[in-house]
């Protein structure tokens, strides 16, 4: 169990979470970037750059 | 002979990745080794001698794809897709040129270097026109042009405002859709599955709200899409068409393919395909 780092809410991780992936927060929606699983550490993610996505 | 060692180059891990890394763990004979873009440092000098014997690009930089891809393949280990297919699909010019020398048909578009040479290509094609950065994707910063007022406001907005490449003009014909376009995959020699995707706005990307539903993939749609494909070096490609009243059009070749609405909307398991095509793909002594 951690806390959203923006809005503070308890996020569960999914056991097959991995490092660098993408969540949502369920309360405050925000875009977060999982740091490690072990201990289970959010970051807000990065914001979209010019040269993202296809 | 050991397991085959699939380097999977990322930064930030979407939904594609995650079903794409689930699907790698499901081979018996695979070892993934995760290469974060962010943490990577290449020494020019290092041997490749404990590397991964296929590299698969899953980057959400086009930037550090592109290099990244480039520097791999240095190392003499084989990539997918490759830094030339990336360098081509990265840059709608260069995507433009190779249509146009392998006779795949595309919307009529014009380039130009300096507002004053826009505008009067855009004058000669005729509006509505579209603006498109070169490089850039998820339908962000187009501009659908339909008239010399708003030509004129954003062109001289791209060249004050913009970075010098938005002063690199990619102008297109616009094309009326009837409210859809497809996104078509491609793996190896064979268009594997499709999706309309529709939506009320004149973009219709679907990371801007566009719903997907399965396109059957006939004839016409698999040829036009393999040779888009060969004509950009092949791979593992998403190709955008229109459907003109002349026949299908390819818009754009996409080399890090998204394909989180297409896997339930077309039934294909397309993560499983690539997977397939990567293991293929890898050099083992």
């Amino acid at each position: 169990m951690t806390e959203c780092p923006v809005c503070g809410a308890g996020l569960e991780l999914a056991d097959d979470t991995v490092q660098g992936e993408l969540l949502e927060c369920d309360d405050c929606g925000c875009e977060l970037e999982v740091i490690s699983t072990e201990p289970a550490e959010l970051a807000e993610a990065p914001e979209v750059e010019e040269d993202w996505g296809q | 002979m050991g397991p085959i060692k699939v380097g999977f180059l990322h930064s930030l891990l979407r939904k594609e990745e995650k079903l794409l890394i689930s699907e790698f763990n499901k081979r018996r004979n695979v070892s993934l080794v995760m290469l974060d873009d962010r943490r990577l440092i290449f020494d020019l000098d290092e041997a490749a001698a404990a590397g991964p014997d296929v590299i698969i690009e899953r980057c959400i930089n086009h930037s550090r794809a592109l290099h990244a891809l480039r520097l791999y393949q240095s190392l003499g280990i084989p990539c997918v897709n490759n830094y030339r297919v990336s360098q081509t699909c990265g840059d709608k010019i260069l995507t433009a040129v190779a249509l146009k020398d392998h006779q795949v048909p595309q919307p009529e578009l014009r380039i130009a270097f300096t507002e004053k040479a826009a505008l009067q290509a855009i004058e000669t094609l005729g509006y509505p026109v579209v603006l498109k950065p070169a490089v850039g994707s998820w339908g962000r910063l187009l501009s659908k042009i339909n008239d010399r007022d708003a030509a004129e406001t954003v062109l001289e907005h791209k060249t004050v405002l913009g970075s010098y490449h938005h002063s690199i003009f990619f102008i297109q014909k616009y094309v009326a859709k009837k409210g859809r376009d497809i996104r078509a995959f491609v793996v190896g020699d064979q268009c594997i599955a499709a999706i309309y995707r529709s939506s009320d706005h004149w973009i219709t990307n679907t990371a801007r709200g566009a719903t997907a539903t399965n396109c059957p993939v006939d004839n016409d749609l698999a040829e036009v899409c393999i040779r888009a494909a060969r004509a950009v070096g092949g791979g593992l490609l998403a190709v955008d068409l229109f459907e003109s009243e002349n026949g299908l059009l390819v818009n754009e070749i996409n080399y890090t393919m998204e394909f989180r609405n297409s896997i339930d909307t077309t039934g294909v398991n397309i993560p499983g395909r690539v997977v397939d095509y990567i293991i293929s793909r890898a050099i083992r002594d």
